[in-house]
């Protein structure tokens, strides 16, 4: 905080055109709609490919569409939905608009590397959609990418396909690394006077802690993405062995495909976590504020983010104990994931003793918030089958894998996505998204997914395998099966539909929703004490705000009213620091 | 077509010490994913020299088993870094000191280990080691052109420094000279850490298969 007295003085970048304030704009909050619009834009092609998909495993050939063609729409929407999706809204979205807000910063450290990250985000999403248009179409390896069959002869996309998805995820990597470097020096060094760590909201944590895990497990993605290039381009042999392509023995000699796993699950894991996290944080700050109740908790809460984020590292081959590994690795790394699920768990409970008793509101972020506890719960207790080998192996590759990380990495961040966007939307634009509509989307979202992934459990444990193109005339697949999925799919056409309320909502409000005033939920937190609605460029005015409590002051006994801004001294409203001064509810 | 600057009155010492640490903590941070990326390179590196096609470089009839070229580089390298450092001192000293020298001398050794590696590329193509005629090679290629392309990026920022040095020159200021200093810091900060990986690096690729082995060994995949 030594640095927030000479930030009021600091160089403001102010716009001075339409280029220069909405297109270059080095402004985070012009950069955090940037990347979401890009996100969500993105994120609608993934979801129409899974629309596809559902099409042909519901009603086989009831739409023109191939094995390969099958293979690549299954590649594509998970990589987009992971990687250009959920990642990018999480630190680029969120993470730019929230984090100098919640920590009273002007605004990024480095705003113009800051504008540069988007642009490089919005380049490897045109060169990744490129693959669309370019001969043999998108790669079709799964989004594992796993060579030797990644770049072989009769997968989809084996030549230009991969080569641009590479190439995308390599300058992907430059864009989140130019966006990370950004978050975490922000919070560690433009907060503003009295914002220690511990008096930050749990999105700043959940945020700051999944930057730092991007920093470190990108480049592992980096790695495995120049060399699969360099064996597909130049015909090195990193990761290619001995084979025959098409009864035909390649050039390449020795390679390890095994090593490319590694690498892919060491990025690929903290991945999980680095979409997880964030959203843990965005989902404690939406259930103190609509439960008007202080967040139970708050030193565990922060602690379990970090402890999450550490452990990260040390379970990625979980994912691979089908590829013949050592038997004690198998056991060291079933340990360390059964090991995760005790701050998860803690994260769980904080957020159900925080409701307890709680003054709970029913509004849209809220009912968002409750569906994400139940989806995480559901996904993560699935985790821990998968987590154990013995239990892994015969579930390994079929719809029981499907439905864990659809509901615990799919479901359950989207959930907290819409909330905190009906929850934000207000600071953003001005103007609340529309009530009715919201609640309409969320219970065609909620039940929804629930109908079309709950299923899913059962038909693995039934032994319907994952990624097959045609799943008729298997003796192993039951009749119910066939109808299980149609039922899915008519389920999934559905929601997947009804997002389109959920776009309407976003676009009609923008012009025509109520206005909202400054602080419209009465939450505590900086991001709504601005003097302007929407936020002006350099956030604060002429001075940055003063700080004296954490973010989580609500019903504190004695305070007229039920919510105590982050700004009010401690003089007006006692001082309630942390978990340790628990606050009873004033009922 | 970028927004202009409006910088408002600054009290120098304060704003330049905020930027400063700003500017070193992102430097810190992107050092940490480097690191992070050249111990993955390093640990595939060992995971693949434990298969039989591997050819390592070093064996004594090798390339690598004459090194006078990359100790040459490494010398280079070597100046480059404690020429920054001068010019980190010497920026201390009344009127700029030798600091302009000292930085050339930095521009001029770090462009001398560059072209020093090519050379050795050149070498190793026309004895016919090319990166796909066997993984070593490829790893050899890949490592040190990675290395080279983080040292050209610092080339940027050294291509600033001189620019907010030579300007500080012309038309000394106190923010000029805050900038300067916080340009000359942050490179040679960034030329030491690369020195280091350099040092890992050639270490690594000049290590005897034995030593692979041993590694290896000790990390649980040895063949």
């Amino acid at each position: 905080m030594a640095y927030a007295d000479d930030a009021e003085h600091e160089e403001l970048h102010d716009p001075t055109s339409f280029w220069s304030r909405y297109i270059w704009s080095q402004d985070h909050k012009v950069i955090a709609v940037q990347y979401s619009l890009i996100a969500i834009g993105i994120g609608l092609v993934a979801l129409v490919l899974s629309a596809m998909m559902r099409m042909q495993i519901g009603f086989p050939g009831s739409i023109d569409m191939d094995a390969s063609e099958y293979y690549q729409a299954m590649t594509m929407h998970g990589m987009i939905m992971v990687i250009y999706l959920l990642t990018a809204l999480f630190l680029g979205g969120f993470g730019n608009y929230l984090i100098p807000l919640m920590v009273g910063a002007r605004d990024m450290v480095f705003p113009f590397v800051n504008m540069l990250s988007v642009w490089f985000y919005f380049v490897s999403v045109i060169v990744l959609v490129a693959s669309f248009f370019v001969p043999g179409g998108p790669t079709g390896a799964g989004w594992t990418l796993y060579p030797p069959q990644a770049i072989t002869a009769g997968t989809p996309g084996s030549e230009w396909g991969i080569i641009l998805m590479l190439v995308s995820l390599i300058i992907f990597i430059v864009a989140a690394t130019m966006g990370g470097l950004n978050y975490v020096t922000t919070v560690l060094q433009a907060r503003t006077h009295g914002m220690t760590l511990f008096r930050m909201p749990l999105t700043v944590w959940g945020i700051f802690v999944a930057t730092i895990l991007a920093l470190l497990a990108f480049p592992a993605l980096f790695v495995s993405g120049v060399m699969m290039l360099l064996d597909q381009t130049i015909g090195t042999s990193f990761f290619m062995p001995d084979m025959l392509q098409f009864g035909i023995k390649t050039e390449h000699t020795g390679g390890s495909p095994i090593l490319f796993q590694h690498l892919f699950w060491f990025f690929g894991h903290p991945e999980v976590y680095i979409v997880a996290l964030p959203a843990f944080g965005l989902v404690s700050d939406l259930i103190s504020v609509h439960a008007r109740r202080s967040i139970f908790g708050y030193r565990m809460m922060v602690w379990a983010i970090v402890w999450i984020g550490g452990l990260s590292f040390i379970v990625w081959a979980h994912h691979m104990y089908v590829s013949g590994m050592n038997p004690y690795f198998g056991f060291f790394f079933a340990v360390t994931t059964l090991v995760i699920a005790v701050p998860t768990a803690l994260k769980v409970y904080n957020w159900l003793l925080t409701l307890w008793r709680g003054n709970i509101h029913l509004t849209v972020p809220m009912l968002f918030s409750l569906a994400f506890i139940v989806t995480f719960l559901v996904g993560g207790l699935t985790g821990l089958f998968l987590g154990n080998v013995v239990v892994d192996i015969p579930l390994s590759d079929t719809y029981f894998v499907v439905a864990h990380f659809h509901m615990v990495m799919g479901v359950a961040p989207i959930l907290v996505v819409f909330g905190a966007i009906y929850h934000w939307y207000p600071k953003v634009t001005g103007r609340m998204l529309h009530d009715g509509i919201g609640k309409l989307h969320f219970w065609i979202t909620f039940l929804g997914t629930y109908l079309i992934y709950f299923p899913m459990h059962y038909l693995g444990i039934q032994g319907m395998p994952r990624r097959y193109y045609l799943s008729e005339d298997y003796q192993f697949i039951p009749q119910s099966a066939h109808s299980l999925n149609e039922f899915i799919t008519v389920v999934a056409i559905v929601v997947g539909i009804s997002q389109l309320l959920f776009i309407y909502n976003l676009i009609y409000s923008a012009f025509r929703g109520p206005p909202s005033g400054g602080n419209p939920w009465r939450a505590c937190s900086l991001e709504w004490l601005t003097p302007d609605t929407p936020p002006k460029h350099g956030n604060w005015g002429p001075s940055l705000p003063v700080v004296h409590r954490w973010a989580y002051d609500y019903a504190v006994p004695g305070a007229e009213l039920d919510y105590t801004p982050q700004t009010t001294p401690a003089s007006e409203v006692p001082v309630h620091e942390s978990d340790e001064d628990e606050v009873l509810p004033a009922n | 077509m970028f927004a202009e600057n409006r910088s408002l009155p600054i009290p120098m010492p304060g704003y330049f010490a905020r930027r400063s640490a700003s500017a070193k903590t992102g430097l810190h941070l992107l050092m940490a994913s480097i690191t992070s990326m050249f111990l993955l390179f390093f640990i595939s590196y060992i995971l693949r020299s434990q298969v039989s096609d591997w050819q390592a470089l070093s064996e004594p009839w090798q390339p690598l088993g004459q090194t006078n070229q990359l100790w040459l580089n490494s010398a280079f390298l070597l100046v480059a870094s404690i020429a920054l450092e001068c010019v980190r001192r010497e920026l201390r000293k009344p009127e700029l000191g030798n600091s302009r020298e000292f930085l050339w001398l930095a521009g001029f050794a770090t462009s001398g280990f560059l072209i020093g590696q090519l050379t050795f590329w050149n070498y190793l193509t026309s004895r016919g080691y090319y990166a796909t005629s066997n993984p070593a090679n490829a790893f050899f290629y890949l490592l040190t052109g990675l290395h080279g392309l983080h040292l050209m990026g610092g080339m940027v920022a050294w291509l600033i420094a001189n620019t907010r040095l030579q300007r500080e020159r012309r038309d000394p200021s106190e923010k000029g000279l805050c900038l300067a200093t916080l340009s000359v810091e942050l490179c040679a900060l960034y030329w030491h850490f690369l020195l280091l990986v350099w040092v890992l690096l050639f270490a690594l690729l000049s290590s005897s298969p034995g030593t692979y082995a041993a590694i290896a060994e000790f990390c649980g995949f040895g063949g």
